[in-house]
């Protein structure tokens, strides 16, 4: 629950601010009414506000007026000055979803000295970019983060708002949702859109990825869903579209800060970036211990490629789950996804079935995995592999001399 | 110190099986366990005391057999279990969860620590934690590797994708807790003896809490599942039976045409 003051229609007579018992709200500098901490939701400016400006935004069928919330909203998220690569997933998917809806994408940028992105997410497919440039937003931080975008996000009211799932949008939206009250899914594997009711059906699996289930939030607006990065492909970019970079003044300030950042500490070891990465290995219980591991490197590096893991090769403590792919390890849509003694598990499949070109090695002729594959190779792994890392190796070497 | 800990009971998803004939979930059989990485959480909180001093409590929302779930945290080491049932909490989402979990935080009343799982391999969505933190507008720090507590403050180690940032916050905080940060304890005989022979699950309901019944259960809930399906397999793809060194040859050049490789 929230009260909110629409500040086009707030006339500045200050009613509000004589009726209210907890001195909850005040005028601003530009004589618009505006909510203080003290504000104890009581809903009593409501009654008294004579232009209707003031609103509660209420969990209850039909309080919320949904024909008042349009476009699709998608959160820009950008790291060290770069956008993720879901950043740019998520624009492309948007675009798709508001030409059915015939509305405008809207992107929203956070972060300091980063204008440039804008112009990247007009090429992918957005109309316009919220750009909220700000010190205090440099890096990521839950508190700022979240008070930025719910103010932009309870001004402009968009219908739909997608965020990668990636750590930070499973900090902040989560955060943001209970904010706005309104519903939000995670982990969204497709989003399409009921062109007659409007609605964002959301898409993903459950039970560890036995089972698909379609979401919807009908009565509350935005509709909000998280995305894994690696579901949806990046769009090709339009280097000559236009669109509209808005810049917005964030009300943030330290008070609002609950966490602080200390540091950013230095990790010992080498990151596996599945997600980025355009071709994985992956090994599962077929490779029968961590001693056979090394193999599945071997092919990786040929390749230039990451090793992925079944979850039940982390499970066992064969390799760490930085490698896991899958429903509970990491989603990822290489190009090339070779899967050597992997059953194929729905778990796994949905972390990996949106790769481009899928081959599985399995002794086992009904083994699942064969039924996503491009490329089946019925045999022993022990055998076969060798075999692919000397032919690979043979043509290497005649493409050198050559 | 006042701990508390929020645990899910969730069927142990490893061990699901799909009925190959009709392509449906067979729920016969399958063991309820206490989510993975609650278990996480429950071992931070329970280190903490033992440094600190102090109580934990665990709390869990679900249906009355949850209490196994408890016992069992009662077992590995919690002073004290709370379990919020009642058909009206029932079909939840996570934000009519995070409600309900939070009004019972509140009714237990002063407390220093919420500490929940990253998230529950059943729904996978990490939302509770983060949203029962904004209902009870306190901190929160997620995906969290290490713990510390220094002058009243809470210092804590998160993990991202590509690198570990270090946050402090001050009490009372909600933490999520990852499957790396630590090793859970089994639990001991005196703790069985004491979940089993001494201490009680309270139970909790609607009418024990002071909550709106319009945001509780499904009515609370702004999402709701239209459809339920099996995932499609994907179109059929060329199987090899060469014997290997053929096979090898034959895929590389498929993948060669492909201008894969």
């Amino acid at each position: 629950m929230a009260i909110y003051i629409n500040r086009d229609l707030c006339s500045g007579c200050g009613l509000c601010v004589e009726i209210c018992p907890f001195n909850g709200v005040k005028l601003d500098e530009e004589d618009i009414a505006i909510l203080l901490d003290a504000c104890n939701e009581c809903g009593a400016c409501i009654d008294e506000c004579p232009v209707e400006a003031i609103s509660i935004e209420l969990i209850k069928e039909g309080v919320i007026d949904i024909s008042k919330y349009s476009g699709i909203w998608t959160f820009a998220e950008q790291r060290d000055g770069k956008l993720t690569r879901v950043a740019k997933q998520l624009v492309g998917k948007a675009r798709q979803l508001a030409d059915i809806l015939g509305v405008r994408v809207e992107s929203v940028l956070l972060g300091h000295n980063i204008a440039e992105l804008a112009q990247e997410l007009i090429q992918c497919g957005a109309d316009n970019v919220y750009l909220i440039d700000h010190p205090m937003l440099e890096n990521y931080q839950t508190d700022l983060y979240t008070k930025a975008i719910y103010d932009l996000t309870m001004e402009k009211k968009p219908e739909i708002f997608i965020f990668g799932a990636t750590h930070m949008g499973r900090d902040l939206a989560p955060r943001l949702a209970q904010r706005i009250q309104t519903g939000l899914t995670a982990d969204c594997t497709e989003l399409t859109v009921d062109e007659t009711e409007r609605h964002l059906l959301q898409t993903r699996p459950a039970f560890g990825g036995n089972i698909m289930a379609t979401i919807t939030c009908k009565n509350h607006r935005p509709q909000m869903a998280t995305v894994r990065p690696g579901v949806f492909r990046e769009p090709e970019k339009d280097l000559s579209r236009e669109g509209n970079v808005i810049n917005i003044k964030p009300d943030i300030s330290k008070s609002y800060i609950l966490s602080r950042l200390v540091k950013f500490l230095k990790l010992e070891k080498k990151i596996v970036k599945l997600e980025e990465a355009e071709v994985i290995v992956s090994g599962g219980r077929g490779l029968k211990g961590p001693e056979n591991f090394p193999l599945i490197q071997e092919l990786a590096d040929l390749l230039g490629g990451e090793v992925g893991a079944s979850r039940a090769a982390v499970d066992a403590g064969w390799i760490s789950k930085d490698h896991q792919v899958g429903q509970t390890g990491k989603t990822v849509s290489p190009k090339l996804y070779i899967a050597c003694g992997i059953s194929g598990a729905i778990q796994h499949r949905a972390g990996m079935q949106a790769s481009e070109t899928i081959v599985a090695i399995n002794k086992d002729p009904d083994a699942p995995i064969f039924k996503i594959a491009d490329f089946g190779i019925v045999g022993d792994l022990f055998k076969v592999i060798p075999e692919l890392i000397s032919v690979l190796k043979a043509k290497k070497e005649k493409e050198m001399v050559v | 110190m006042k701990f508390i800990v929020c645990i899910k009971q969730v069927p142990d998803t490893t061990n699901v099986k799909i009925d190959k004939r009709t392509g449906r979930l067979i729920r016969e059989g399958i063991p309820s366990i206490i989510n993975p990485e609650d278990k996480n959480a429950l071992e931070v909180a329970l280190r903490l005391k033992e440094e600190f001093g102090g109580e934990v409590i665990v709390i869990s929302m679900g249906p009355p057999q949850a209490d196994e779930a408890l016992r069992e945290a009662i077992a590995i080491g919690a002073d004290r279990a709370i379990l919020l049932t009642d058909r009206a909490f029932a079909g939840a989402d996570t934000m009519a969860t995070a409600y309900s979990l939070g009004s019972a935080i509140k009714k237990i009343g002063k407390y220093d620590l919420v500490l929940c799982g990253r998230q529950a391999i059943d729904g996978d969505t990490a939302q509770v934690g983060p949203q029962l933190a904004e209902f009870l507008s306190i901190p929160q720090i997620t995906y969290v590797l290490e713990v510390n507590i220094e002058d009243n403050k809470i210092i804590a180690i998160q993990e991202l994708e590509d690198k570990r940032v270090k946050w402090e916050a001050d009490l009372p905080a909600l933490l999520t807790v990852t499957a790396e940060a630590n090793k859970p304890r089994y639990p001991s005989a005196y703790g069985i003896m004491s979940a089993y022979k001494e201490k009680e699950v309270e139970i909790w309901k609607m009418k024990d809490l002071d909550v709106d019944e319009k945001r509780i259960g499904m009515d609370g809930s702004p999402t709701s599942v239209k459809r339920i399906f099996s995932p499609e397999p994907k179109g059929k793809g060329e199987i090899i039976k060469d014997e290997p060194k053929k096979a090898a040859e034959i895929l590389f050049n498929r993948l060669r045409a492909k201008n894969i490789l």
